[in-house]
Order: structure tokens, then sequence, then C-alpha cells
């Protein structure tokens, strides 16, 4: 355990601490702190407890939720996509780029989505093909796709999106069900099966635990995070049409910082930041708690920027609790 | 045979930057005037500075993603000390600055050394937190020029053998880092620790404490670039130098510094920020619109790490690629 400590990929020994008895039944935990935070918002506004409210809030979570599921699964193999966010900027200009020249809806939606998979490819060649660090790449992507955007729209902005292609952001399925909480829970039910039940979710964690031992198991490890980038370059692709959608119009700026929200996302779900572990069911779980707790201090008329102060303190937190937990279990056995 | 990479890695650099130069100089011949390049380095000289912090950073195999909040928050905070008490002199305002700035510094370091937490999450979130701090400071208002002593704005731009004192320090900044990175025990150890942290271990070098280490000598840096930022523009606000720390990672990626630690120099790190200060000063001159910039310098990290990966593959590091830089 000393030994591990020593270097920056340090890996938590989930057999015999307390610790590992927690983040084993994380998702409970974190059911309890959704359940807490639900009530504690109901106190605390008159305004919480109203379908309609609670429907408007969901939209502080499903675009998010959408690339987490993709993010969680691309964490667990051990890579990181930091683009995420621009890729919705480029998705979303070139969207709005196509409306400039009479695209439908049905078009639109085709472009956002071969835009994300087109960036996510991207990424996957620079990680896969040349083998670099996926940090590094995204980072440079994060610039790129978004300095394209900024090339095509300057500081302008494109609109004038087709009434149709409003259903996706502010349409309704049923009663307060809005199509994006149904887009996202599809899409949670999809990658929970994808995660939890078949080959390929399998070889995620195989490849998220040891690559190498991955590898000499016959996985073709390059090839699945190849479709793991191209995966979460859809799904930002989705959430680009959401998102528009709902804004019903383009800059540049759009989603700016996302990609923060959606690793922090990730991690409140328990997914292992260094990969080899985590469930989707936790992350889903993590949307709500971060659509509750955004939606709750939104009631309590607290300004965006102090939000982003708690979501930066929940990242850090979630990580930093269990291990100053397991430090102090330990210093208390050893006194 | 890693010494012996660098030098041609920065002489194909600084070739590169030649090249930029004359390229331009033949649109506008004025570009390459002495005086046009001491602006050129003055404008670049933030850049240097916090490009040698993250550089040591990025050496220990941690990133340091909280730079330019870190700048934004101390800016805002001596530019508020400055309202409060225009009497203060400028060394008590610099020496809070890098106090200040270290201190987030050590903040960052303390949760990669202590908890282990991986440097990416850490600085992440601190960045978030750092400019949120400022909005409560400061209500989210502006301080403006006008609220600003003349000795507080004059300070960076006063000139000193023809140069202005923001551009000395850089320079200053420069030879302390290279006498840091070569001369010094620390400066070994930090080479050591990205190197190979095991090996390290066993020379008795503690990897934690020389990462922390690391964090607190980027954040003072990003501490004294924050007083000098918010006197060159003087204006303070919660959004200044926003995306910066992206800039900062390109000139160090651009300088061939390895994402993965233990191979980069000071001179890579101060040739990668003076090459996008030259794109960046040159886009207007050649009639680009400044908004190709962000798309150049993404561009240019992407060139840079395929170059670097391709330029290390003769090290026989290859075996562990695939575990390596995950994070």
């Amino acid at each position: 355990m000393s030994d591990t400590t020593m270097t920056a990929r340090f890996v938590p020994n989930r057999l015999n601490s307390r610790a590992s008895r927690i983040l084993r039944s994380w998702e409970s935990l974190l059911l309890v702190v959704a359940v807490g935070i639900f009530v504690l918002n109901s106190f605390a506004s008159p305004y919480f407890l109203n379908a309609w409210n609670l429907s408007d809030a969901t939209y502080n979570f499903t675009e998010k939720g959408m690339i987490a599921f993709a993010m969680a699964l691309l964490i667990i193999s051990g890579e990181i996509d930091l683009s995420v966010a621009s890729i919705i900027a480029l998705a979303s200009t070139a969207m709005g780029l196509a409306v400039q020249y009479g695209a439908g809806t049905p078009e639109l939606v085709v472009i956002g989505l071969t835009v994300g998979l087109l960036c996510g490819a991207f990424n996957a060649i620079f990680v896969t093909v040349l083998g670099l660090p996926s940090i590094v790449v995204t980072i440079g992507t994060m610039s790129l796709f978004r300095g394209i955007s900024y090339i095509i729209l300057g500081d302008g902005a494109y609109g004038g999106y087709p009434d149709s292609f409003a259903w996706f952001g502010q349409g309704y399925i049923y009663w307060v069900f809005t199509a994006e909480i149904g887009i996202f829970a599809v899409i949670a039910v999809i990658y929970g099966v994808v995660l939890h039940k078949t080959n390929f979710g399998r070889a995620v964690y195989a490849i998220g635990n040891n690559s190498t031992g991955a590898l000499f198991s016959g996985i073709r490890v390059q090839r699945v995070k190849f479709i793991l980038f191209l995966l979460t370059g859809l799904m930002s692709g989705v959430a680009a049409i959401c998102l528009t959608s709902r804004l019903g119009s383009t800059r540049p700026s759009i989603a700016t910082g996302m990609e923060l929200n959606v690793v922090t996302m990730v991690v409140l779900g328990g997914i292992n930041i260094l990969g080899g572990s985590g469930s989707i069911p936790g992350v889903v779980i993590a949307a709500f708690v971060m659509g509750l707790v955004t939606f709750g201090l939104g009631l309590l008329n607290v300004p965006g920027i102090v939000m982003s102060i708690f979501i930066g303190l929940l990242l850090i937190g979630v990580i930093a609790l269990p291990r100053l937990w397991t430090m102090l279990a330990a210093k208390r056995r050893s006194a | 045979m890693v010494l012996r990479h660098i030098p041609v890695r920065e002489a194909i650099l600084g070739a590169a930057i030649l090249v930029l130069l004359g390229v331009v100089s033949t649109r506008f011949s004025g570009f390459i005037s002495p005086a046009n390049l001491a602006n050129v380095f003055n404008d670049t000289a933030p850049l240097i500075i916090l490009a040698l912090g993250q550089m040591v950073v990025i050496l220990t195999r941690c990133i340091d993603l909280s730079m330019a909040a870190n700048l934004a928050l101390t800016g805002m905070v001596v530019a508020m000390l400055n309202v409060a008490m225009p009497g203060l002199p400028i060394p008590v305002i610099i020496a809070v600055a890098i106090l200040l700035g270290a201190a987030m510094g050590a903040v960052n370091g303390l949760l990669v050394w202590k908890l282990a937490i991986p440097p990416i999450v850490v600085t992440l979130g601190t960045m978030t937190i750092f400019r949120g701090i400022i909005f409560l400071i400061s209500d989210g208002k502006w301080v403006n020029a006008h609220e600003m002593s003349t000795a507080f704005t004059g300070f960076s731009r006063a000139a000193f053998l023809g140069l202005p004192v923001l551009s000395w320090i850089a320079i200053l900044t420069v030879i302390v880092f290279g006498v840091m990175m070569s001369r010094t025990a620390l400066g070994r150890s930090i080479f050591a620790v990205g190197g190979n942290p095991h090996a390290a271990v066993y020379t008795g070098i503690d990897v934690g404490k020389t990462q922390f280490l690391a964090f607190v000598l980027s954040g003072a840096l990003a501490g004294l670039t924050g007083y000098l930022w918010v006197a060159r523009y003087a204006v303070a606000y919660v959004d200044i130098a926003r995306g910066f720390e992206l800039e900062v990672v390109a000139a160090c990626v651009i300088g061939g510094i390895s994402i993965a630690g233990g191979i980069g120099s000071v001179g890579g790190a101060v040739l990668g920020a003076l090459f996008l200060g030259v794109v960046k000063n040159a886009l207007p001159v050649v009639n680009i619109s400044p908004f190709w910039q962000l798309a150049i310098s993404g561009s240019a990290i992407l060139i840079a790490v395929a170059f670097n990966a391709r330029a290390g593959q003769t090290k026989g590091r290859i075996i562990l690629k695939s575990t390596e830089g995950s994070v």
C-alpha cells in the first residue's frame, strides 16, 4: 500500500479497507445524498415541489448526463476526453451553418451526429493510432474544435432553426416528461446494458484495470478505445442537438466549461478516475444529485459562478473524502 | 541520451520561429524591427513566466490547469488591496501576489501529495473554485484603471535599459529557473521524479513532496503574473485570462516538454511560449482574424505532441506506452 502511494497513479486497494465497503455501496450512499438534497430543497424553497419546476430542473443535467455515460466508459477504460464541450460548439456551429442553406430538421440531426462522430474519430486516431496520451490530445482538440467555431462564426451567432427542430430541447413526451429526459433515459439504459451485460463492457473494465493483460487476453484494446472515443463524440453530437434546440441559437462560446461538469458527474457517480471501476446507475444518480443541487441553489438565488464553486468542491470532495477516511482509519489502527 | 535530443528539438523550434518571422517580414518588414520584436517579447512575457511554472509541474508527471484562475484571483486581490490601501509600496504588493499564488499552488500540491488525487482532477476543481472566489470577493464588479494608483499600474511598464520591467521580470525568471533546473538538488529531483518515480524513491527523493513543491512554484509564478497582468492591462475582473491555462500547456507541449514527465528544458518552454507569442502578434499583421488564434494553438499542440512522441520512440519506453499518461 505504502509502495503504491509513491506514484501519481495511485490505485486504491479494494480488498481489505473499510473505505472499500463504502465505495462498493457508493450508489446507495449517493442515493441517500440525492434524497437528502431533495428533502432539504423542498424545505428551503416553497417553489421546489412543483411538477413543472422539477421538469424544468431536469435540463440542468440531461445534456451533460448524455455525454457523461459515454465519458464514464471512456474513463473506466483509462482514457479521458476533455474536448466534449468543444465538440458541442463545433456540431452546433455546423448545424447553424446548415440552417443558413435551408436544412430541415432531419438534415440537422444527421449533421449534428456526423460532426460529433467525426470529432470523436479525430480524437481516436490521435490516441489509438498514433498512441498519444488522451489528455494532451483532447486539450489540443478542445482548442481546435472550438477554434474552428470561432473561425466560422467570429463574434456572430446563428439562429432561425426550423420550428420542428425545437422539439428536442423544448418538447414534451408525456405530461411533464421532456423529450430530453426521454432521450437521457434511453441512453442510460443502452449504456447500462452495454457496460454491465455485454462482452464489450467486460472488455472496457479489463482494459481499465490492466490494458496489457487485456491485450494478452485477446481484447483488441486500441479498437475498443477507438469505439469509446467515437461514442463520446456521438453523445456530444446528441447533446449538441438538444442544447442548440433548447437555446434556439448558436454562438462559438456555447457550452463553455461543460467538460468539467461532465467529468465531475462521472467521478461523483463513483467511476474511478484512474479507470477500472464504476457503474452506470451511479452516474444516473450523480446526474440527479448535480441537477438537484444546481436547481436548489438557483431557487435560492445563488449565481451560476458561485454554483461552480460547489461543483468544484464536489469534484475534489468525492475523491478526497474516501481517501481521508482510509488514511484516518489506517492511523487509528496503527495507534 | 535524453540530453542529446533536447538541443536538436530546441534548434528546430528556434528555426521555426525564425522562418515564421521571415515569412511575416515579407508581408510587413517593420515586424522584425528591434522595437517591434521587443514589443512582441513584452507581450509574451506573462506566457513565458507561466510556461516555466507549468513546465516544472509537467516534468513531475502532473498538470496544473488552475494557473489562469490563480492568476485572475491573485490579480483581483492585489487590485482590491491597491484600491483599499493606495499607499502600499509595490514590493509589498508583489510579495503578497507571490505568497497568495504559492498558497493556492500549495492547496493543489497538498491534495496531490497527501491524498494522491490525480492532478488533472484537483486542478480542474480548483480552477472553478478560484474563479468562483473572485466573484465572491469582487461581487462581480470590475476594478478599473482610474481606481488603481499610478505606481501600481506604472511598475510593469516602466522602462529600464530600453525594456519594460515586465520583460526584465520574465528574463530574470528564465535565468532563475535555468539555474534551478540545472544546478540545484530541487531541479534535478524534479527531473528524476518525472523520469522514473520508482528510481527516484530509491535515490532518496520524496516524490509527493517534489510534486508539491512543483505546484507551489507554479502557483507562485501564477500569482506574480497575476499582479503583472492586472497592472499591465489596468483592469481586474472575474474573467481575465480565462482559457489561458490551455495556452500555457500549449507553450510547454510545443516546447518539447513531455506530458509523461521527465523530459523538457527551460529553453524549450521559453521557445514554445515565444512561438505562440509570435503567431499571436503576427496574425493581425498578415490580415488573419484573431479568431484563428484558438484553432492555431490547438493545432500546434497536436502537431507538437505527435512530433515529440515520434522523437521519443527511439528511447525504448514504448513498452509502457499504453499504461502511461492516461490519467
